[in-house]
């Protein structure tokens, strides 16, 4: 596939993973904001390929993981109703809530159905007119468009029962949480790609410089990621604090200027709750007072609503990068992809289940063993 | 399971935690992953136990009277709710043929025998149920297996999605034959018989309305003329056989290697996918080795008999693309672990339910 075998070359990775290693000479911790970011580097191995020194913290740019439980028991409660269809990403459907999850709800007569693009919600929206359709608008600066769009075409086309169920959540903001944090241990950062992709980086720079770190926005593959990683590692070593591009092949300074101003259109900047993490002020996205009539939540009176999260889940000093998932005490126990305490362990973004998934329960010399050539330092790292 | 009053006795399930989480079905228990196989092993085997069903193979092997000649009888049955009905490189028809033939086929059987029970939802078509019938009566001839008899219900409209079909079928053991799916050994190559995961992205792709230049056509075809080469081939040396459907090859050879207590490590490089296929995964956010196949059949074989059973699957029509993938393993018991382009090792764990489209 042009634009996508290229960037996945084992003899090209292994030598850029050599370069990084020729260039470091203190230990460095680089935080990769984005979950497909963290699918792709367990996915693939990069973190086995790099220096010992070099350590990749997972950030909390995963949009399943960090909606907040109050939303996720908020859409239970909606697509139980009758009279309801809800639509939502796959990935939702699995996310626990405080008592159920969306697919328990679809097993007991709930009307819920995986969509691709919201798009589509507004397709079925148009088929049923009898019905209320909502679609659960959740993610990052990524997937507001398409959202954004669903609610300009329902208005556009006088669809009065289409809702959207929002919690959007921005990245910028959540880079100026992590950085003020007491005890932050982030050097760096690989800003997300996807997100630039709509945005562009003029946001960053500010960051940059107020937090004298690196950011490189990065790409998914694993040749963008181990350039990216490289790009920041040598700031970091010559004493630099840019914002650089290193996905110059999707991201441009300015971004998608008519998806922006769509968002600007359909959104406002709201305070937003995020999952384990608490609030982070000016962080997140609702519809904007000539959209409200389209906020599902406002849409249905929602009451009795008692949100309670497992105790035993760190999910949230995951998502700061304050701990492995590894380290989790309730990790591959209590904790597993078939029952999830916490939504890090639901959607193959969830740094818990990319570390499950790939087998990072096992220990290394179980890995090793099979014949695939891992070095002591990744038999010291990865844990049992 | 059942009280004589009827009830379910859900405190005498042997281990009924695990499905207490789910009170109530899911479409995972459906998907070809854990969930569907707790379903098994936490109510349907205790309540069903006997040594025929344990084996939990594709068929069931048996002998139908111990002592009375030398042959011995595999039995299998599936059932296909297939949406669409129709769609490229096949139909719910030929789906209903060749899945219980492929099942008998792993086995070491010869298919012989089929039964078909429709469940019809009124108002379905006539035309497309005779065309549904036409392409079974064409899988049947191809596959060399008879269906002796049948069965027909309706349903009321909205009860149904149109047209589900169940076949059962019953084979003949393959004189000299030894496979199981608990005969896996280290030093075992795995060979898989062609691409993976057309069959679900054809699916997928009719379903979402995903269009390629050139469109993705399922698999869908019956594997006995395949398997008898392979066995004339390899003979005691090939220790195991299945074909990769729901959960695809992931599913498969974590079942493998859970049923042999070996480990199997494979090496991504060497799966073959076609490009299609490959293009579809990507934009929808899956993984090939989780999506479904209806024509393809993974063997475990001796290394000294692997090359001459991978010649004779890239011979035979449906095996051109035959590719060795991997190897059996004393390392790691019980899991599959590959080996990435980037030359890293991971994990690929039975999957949960079904597999999720990623939001972004």
């Amino acid at each position: 596939m042009k634009y996508l075998t290229e960037f996945r070359n084992g003899a090209i990775a292994q030598r850029m993973a050599r370069e990084i290693q020729a260039i470091v000479t203190r230990p460095w911790k680089i935080m990769e904001v984005c979950g497909g970011q963290t699918h792709s580097i367990i996915k693939n191995g990069i973190d086995q390929m790099l220096p010992a020194c070099v350590e990749m913290v997972h950030g909390p740019g995963c949009p399943v993981c960090v909606t907040p439980l109050e939303l996720i028991d908020k859409a239970l409660a909606i697509a139980a109703q009758p009279g309801v269809i809800f639509c939502s990403f796959g990935d939702m459907l699995r996310v626990p809530g405080t008592e159920a999850d969306l697919f328990q709800i679809k097993g007991r007569g709930g009307d819920i159905r995986v969509v691709y693009s919201p798009l589509d919600a507004v397709e079925i929206a148009a088929k049923n007119p009898e019905k209320q359709v909502v679609f659960f608008g959740v993610g990052f600066e990524t997937t507001a468009p398409a959202n954004a769009m669903s609610v300009h075409v329902a208005k556009r086309r006088g669809l009065s029962n289409y809702s959207l169920l929002v919690s959007h959540v921005l990245v910028p903001p959540a880079i100026e949480a992590i950085m003020s944090a007491p005890g932050n241990q982030v050097q760096a950062f690989l800003a997300a790609g996807h997100v630039c992709s709509v945005m562009g980086y003029w946001e960053y720079p500010p960051l940059a410089e107020k937090f004298r770190i690196p950011i490189v926005v990065t790409g998914f593959e694993p040749l963008d990621l181990l350039d990216g990683i490289r790009r920041a590692v040598l700031q970091l070593e010559s004493g630099r604090h840019e914002v650089e591009n290193a996905y110059e092949r999707v991201v441009r300074y300015d971004g998608n200027q008519a998806a922006q101003a769509l968002l600007r259109e359909v959104f406002d900047v709201t305070d937003r709750t995020w999952r384990g993490i608490g609030v982070i002020p000016r962080s997140g996205w609702r519809l904007s007072a000539a959209y409200r009539d389209f906020d599902a939540e406002e849409r249905f009176q929602l009451s009795g609503i008692h949100t309670e999260e497992s105790p035993l889940c760190h999910a949230g000093d995951v998502l700061r990068g304050a701990i492995k998932p590894a380290e989790c005490p309730a990790f591959g126990k209590e904790c597993t992809p078939r029952h999830p305490l916490g939504a890090t362990m639901v959607s193959s973004e969830g740094a818990c289940a990319a570390y499950y998934n790939y087998g990072r329960f096992l220990s290394a010399e179980q890995l090793a063993a099979s014949g695939a050539g891992l070095t002591t330092r990744q038999a010291a790292g990865s844990r049992a | 399971m059942t009280e004589p009053n009827g009830a379910p006795d859900f405190a005498n399930w042997t281990c009924p935690l695990p499905l207490k989480d789910y009170p109530t079905i899911v479409m995972g228990h459906g998907g070809g992953g854990k969930l569907g196989s707790e379903l098994v092993e936490h109510l349907f085997l205790p309540a069903f136990r006997n040594p025929e069903l344990e084996n939990l193979g594709d068929a069931a092997v048996f002998d139908l009277k111990p002592g009375f000649g030398p042959s011995r009888i595999a039995m299998s049955t599936d059932s296909f709710v297939v949406q669409p009905l129709f769609f490229p490189g096949g139909s719910i028809g030929e789906l209903a043929v060749n899945g219980t033939v492929n099942d008998l086929a792993v086995s070491g059987a010869e298919p012989k025998f089929l039964s078909v029970s429709f469940i019809l939802e009124e108002g379905f078509p006539l035309a497309q149920l005779a065309a549904i019938v036409d392409a079974m009566a064409h899988a049947a001839r191809i596959a060399q297996v008879r269906i002796v008899t049948g069965d027909t219900k309706v349903v009321e409209r909205g009860h149904g999605d149109g047209c589900y079909i169940s076949t059962a079928g019953i084979g003949v053991l393959r004189p000299g034959v030894l496979v199981g799916p608990d005969r896996a050994r280290p030093g075992d190559v795995v060979l898989v018989s062609g691409t993976l995961g057309d069959h679900g992205m054809a699916i997928m792709s009719v379903r979402e309305g995903l269009e390629f230049e050139s469109p993705i056509r399922s698999d869908c075809a019956s594997l006995h003329g395949l398997i008898a080469d392979a066995l004339a081939a390899g003979g005691h040396a090939v220790h195991a056989m299945r074909d990769p459907t729901r959960g695809g090859l992931a599913s498969t050879l974590n079942e493998i290697a859970a049923a042999s207590r070996a480990g199997v490590a494979i090496d991504e490089t060497a799966l073959p996918v076609r490009p299609e296929v490959h293009a579809a995964c990507e934009l929808l956010g899956l993984d090939p080795v989780y999506v479904a196949n209806e024509g393809k059949a993974v063997f475990f074989v001796a290394p000294e008999a692997a090359d001459r059973v991978l010649a004779v699957l890239r011979a035979h029509p449906l095996g051109a693309d035959a590719a060795r993938i991997g190897h059996v393993t004393a390392e790691h018991p019980g899991m599959l672990v590959a080996r990435t382009a980037m030359g890293a090792n991971r994990v690929i764990a039975m999957q949960i339910g079904e597999q999720l489209p990623r939001i972004c």
